[in-house]
């Protein structure tokens, strides 16, 4: 009757294809992406660090490459993660103390999450290039 | 208590390392407690590298260099970091299941997050002290 080959058939957890997508899924999610983005993006930091400690030619090849196109993309983008992961510990923060789980409460805390490191990276760019051009 | 009686787990399952090691809750500390710590850091080392933008390069190193601004960038640099290497531990531990590729990551992980972490707080110092 039974068949000996292979492990037994055993019930798995569902996973990713299982479940529907909803935000609060997508928000963990983007919480570990913009975690492991910040890995690359703090040897950016180190790179502008040592930059400023070499001299001025190292400092002014980290400036033309922060400043051209990509540069720019890169360093939004690091911007944003930034924002978005420290909003997301916030919440880990909040349910770590037991509280926030509820229905509503997840999905309204989710939203400003989003909305939150959306417009937060919107402010800081704001005021970075009317320093640009302010300072000298 | 016989410390073999305290637990349901075989002597074997403890030494292959599966479940608790008994330090899954230092982990968990150390990660909340740099997370709680990169709040107040972050927000302030952004506010210094806003402050910084458009400078030259001898006015962003005299800032830099400064008391306030070192000591802030050098603890911003260590929980950054640290907080940094065990993210990326658990991420590699939950996709990683080849053991010699895990290992070989997790060290790799270790050896970026510290060699990037210790360029960083050179960085500071030698502005700091001018050398």
């Amino acid at each position: 009757m039974a068949d000996a080959k292979g492990p037994a058939a055993r019930p798995l957890s569902p996973h990713l294809t299982i479940y529907r997508p909803m935000l609060t899924m997508m928000m963990s999610i983007a919480h570990r992406i913009t975690g492991a983005a910040l890995y690359v993006g703090s040897i950016l930091l180190a790179w502008w660090l040592l930059a400023a400690a070499s001299g001025p030619n190292a400092y002014a090849t980290f400036q033309s490459a922060a400043s051209s196109s990509i540069g720019r993309i890169v360093l939004f983008g690091y911007t944003w993660a930034l924002v978005h992961h420290m909003l997301g510990g916030l919440r880990h923060l909040i349910w770590d103390t037991g509280h926030g789980f509820g229905a509503a409460e997840r999905e309204w805390l989710a939203r400003a999450n989003l909305a939150g490191s959306v417009a937060l990276t919107i402010i800081l760019w704001i005021v970075g290039g009317y320093l640009m051009g302010g300072l000298r | 208590m016989n410390a073999r009686l305290s637990s349901m787990r075989t002597p074997l399952g403890r030494v292959r390392g599966y479940g608790s090691a008994r330090s899954g809750t230092e982990h968990f500390i150390q990660q909340r407690l740099t997370a709680i710590a990169n709040i107040p850091l972050t927000i302030v080392a952004v506010l210094i590298v806003i402050s910084l933008i458009g400078r030259n390069h001898a006015a962003v190193a005299q800032i830099l260099g400064s008391t306030p601004v070192a000591i802030v960038m050098l603890l911003f640099i260590i929980s950054i970091f640290y907080h940094m290497r065990i993210g990326m531990q658990v991420v590699i531990e939950d996709y990683v299941h080849e053991e010699r590729a895990k290992y070989a990551l997790l060290i790799l992980n270790t050896f970026i997050a510290i060699t990037a972490g210790f360029s960083s707080i050179y960085a500071i110092l030698r502005l700091s002290f001018g050398v």
